[in-house]
């Protein structure tokens, strides 16, 4: 009790994730899913996680919520606390009052994770039943207000309706004003426009940031797309092979980038600057089977500047400006090539 | 330049009985010259998969006519048709997990294009299957195995070796990596950049991607509800839009640059793509078009070519 005091006192973090480690027992081994991540959210700031598919962004925020099915999965070690309180592990969790009431999770696939039995005006209200004991007309009346503050039009009408009279866009919506139903403190949004068209997407993402400016929550975004990052997010991971190897601002990550998995990632995009005309770098192979975790450092097998070091041992993180840190052995003092040349090379 | 492949008013009607008709694709005038990359983008349910398809004979047309190298080809093609046609005009579909046959080994795939059009015998018609996987990237050795074994991005592979081991002309690309993560993306268009260029392929590149469809592509065409909005050289249209459902399509593509994506003005539209089913008069855009006049919800604009730059539109605005 005393800790988590202390704790309040001293991080002005409202979210702090520290060591996480996750894995799965499969039929082919035990997959070593999350390997050791942590980072801090900070209140009113989004924090946007990206990386390629299967490198462990979403078993990240599923294990804060609760939501990894144990077994198979198994939280191996780590800490989580939600304004100093633990969230991780079956004994510390009680889901009912971080699930929905503190924080909030909006998914990729709005078509698959709304009940289709329900009507979206009952799915949004039975969170404020359970959390806040509203009876079912109030709950009911403030779903139809949300829903109105999701811009959706005809909110009373349509509150009515089932998930399978709605587009896309409008589920994904719907799903927002569950997820912010209960004032949480944190949105969750792993993928939320991923499956829309580019015009709704940029709807979605206004929704997010207006909702953001409203009630001041902290946005952890899960996404693989930088445009996305780049419109919304305040700080950035970089997520690779269940590790995170690169943290900063956005204008670190975009700008100063010093992990030669961003730098690749950005290498492989095209670029919409008239002025520049770059041929794409795809990087080539595939991100390691975390069957057996490699030892060294996960992306070395694809790095153009892999050193003998790196297959050897993990690098720690360095840390190379006030807010940036990167997981890479160039950073190392005994390295002769540095990051920033690194990047002055591809850059000019 | 020659036109390769050209589609005269090609409209494409999908009845639901009841008097209800999906519109999805009406009047679409596109001709891709030989050795061209025409790129084609739109949001989900704007008819280019369907437009990809008629092209290559998948779909019957319901009206219009598609000629390659000037010769008129069927309405609805029988098998003779597939046979003689499909030698020259092939597809990559979207999504490569759903696109391979799982009880068919990738030999199996990549080959049986050639056993049917080809009189190879089984050890020549290996030999081609391995050096098709070693053109693609991948190992002969891939042959014997299934297509569950592989990732995203090596079914894409597999699901270009099959088009192109027969050596078309004419390629559909209908979303090739979009179900790609973006370090395999990059492999997969110099994949295809390479072989355009090794065999003088021409290509219609379908993607929603609009900042990949501009690095691809020599020209952009923009679809929407069935329709062609704009037609022009990819940088132009990308740069400088002239049609407001295209300036909306490129202003809602989010850039990879955090200064010059918050310093841009927003061009964020409401409203939805509407049903294609029975499709009013007028400006298929008009419903959420920020410009429209009253014009444009009774008369339907025709694809005009504009005086000054080399462009398409059809759009009130320039009438």
């Amino acid at each position: 009790m005393s800790d988590a005091a202390i704790a309040i006192e001293t991080s002005p973090a409202l979210l702090e994730v520290k060591d996480l480690a996750v894995e799965f027992d499969t039929y082919g081994g035990v997959v070593k899913a999350v390997r050791g991540v942590g980072f801090k959210v900070e209140q009113g700031k989004t924090l946007a996680i990206v990386g390629e598919s299967g490198c462990g962004k979403s078993v990240t925020v599923q294990s804060m919520m609760g939501l990894i099915p144990m077994p198979p999965g198994r939280i191996t070690s780590g800490t989580a606390r939600l304004r100093g309180r633990e969230v991780l592990g079956r004994n510390t969790i009680d889901g009912k009052q971080i699930r929905g009431a503190e924080v909030g999770m909006i998914f990729q696939d709005p078509m698959t994770s709304l009940n289709p039995t329900m009507t979206i005006g009952d799915q949004i209200a039975e969170p404020l039943q359970v959390h806040k004991g509203y009876s079912y007309r109030r709950a009911f009346d403030e779903a139809i207000r949300l829903l109105e503050l999701s811009k959706i039009p005809e909110a009373e009408k349509r509150a009515k309706q089932y998930p399978f009279e709605f587009s896309g866009g409008m589920l994904q919506r719907a799903m927002i004003a569950m997820a912010i139903s209960c004032r949480p403190s944190i949105l969750i949004a792993d993928e939320p426009t991923t499956a829309l068209d580019v015009t709704i997407q940029a709807q979605i993402l206004d929704l997010m940031h207006d909702m953001q400016r409203e009630t001041g929550m902290a946005i952890i975004l899960i996404t693989h797309d930088l445009g996305v990052v780049a419109r919304m997010a305040d700080e950035v991971a970089v997520m690779y092979a269940g590790k995170i190897v690169e943290h900063g601002t956005v204008s670190d990550i975009f700008y100063k980038s010093a992990h030669p998995y961003t730098l690749g990632l950005k290498e492989a995009m095209p670029t919409n600057d008239p002025s520049k005309q770059h041929e794409l770098k795809p990087i080539e192979g595939s991100p390691p089977d975390l069957f057996s975790a490699p030892r060294g450092c996960g992306y070395c097998a694809r790095c153009p500047y892999a050193m003998q070091i790196c297959e050897k041992g993990h690098p720690d993180s360095f840390i190379v400006g006030e807010r940036h840190s990167s997981c890479c052995w160039l950073h190392h003092e005994d390295s002769t090539c540095r990051p920033e040349d690194l990047y002055f090379r591809d850059h000019g | 330049m020659t036109e390769l492949v050209e589609a005269v008013d090609l409209t494409r009607y999908f009845d639901l009985g009841r008097n209800q008709r999906v519109h999805a694709v009406e009047n679409v005038s596109l001709s891709v010259g030989e050795r061209e990359i025409v790129g084609l983008v739109g949001e989900s349910g704007s008819g280019k998969t369907t437009f990809g398809k008629t092209l290559v004979g998948l779909h019957a047309k319901s009206s219009g006519v598609v000629t390659f190298r000037g010769e008129i080809l069927p309405q609805k093609y029988h098998p003779a048709d597939f046979q003689r046609l499909a030698t020259k005009m092939q597809m990559i579909f979207q999504d490569p997990y759903s696109s391979l046959n799982p009880r068919m080994t990738i030999g199996e795939i990549i080959s049986e294009g050639l056993k049917l059009h080809t009189n190879l015998s089984a050890g020549s018609l290996k030999e081609k299957v391995a050096e098709w996987l070693e053109q693609v990237g991948l190992k002969a050795d891939h042959m014997s195995r299934y297509p569950h074994e592989f990732s995203g991005g090596q079914r894409q592979r597999i699901g270009i070796a099959r088009a192109l081991i027969l050596e078309p002309e004419f390629v559909v690309c209908d979303e090739p990596i979009s179900a790609l993560d973006v370090s395999v993306q990059a492999q997969v268009i110099n994949l295809l950049g390479e072989l355009k260029e090794r065999m003088g392929l021409t290509l219609l590149f379908i993607a929603h991607d609009l900042s990949m469809v501009r690095y691809v592509s020599d020209r952009m065409a923009v679809m929407y509800l069935g329709s062609l909005m704009e037609v022009g050289k990819a940088d132009e249209v990308y740069f400088s839009p002239k049609h407001p459902y295209t300036e909306v399509l490129i202003g809602s593509n989010p850039e990879a640059d955090p200064k010059l994506e918050r310093n841009r003005p927003s061009t964020t539209i409401q409203g939805e793509i509407p049903s294609p089913v029975n499709v009013s008069p007028g400006c298929r855009f008009s419903s959420r078009c920020p410009k429209a006049m009253d014009h444009c919800h009774k008369v339907t604009p025709e694809l005009i070519v504009l005086k000054d730059v080399d462009r398409q539109v059809a759009c009130h605005l320039y009438t």
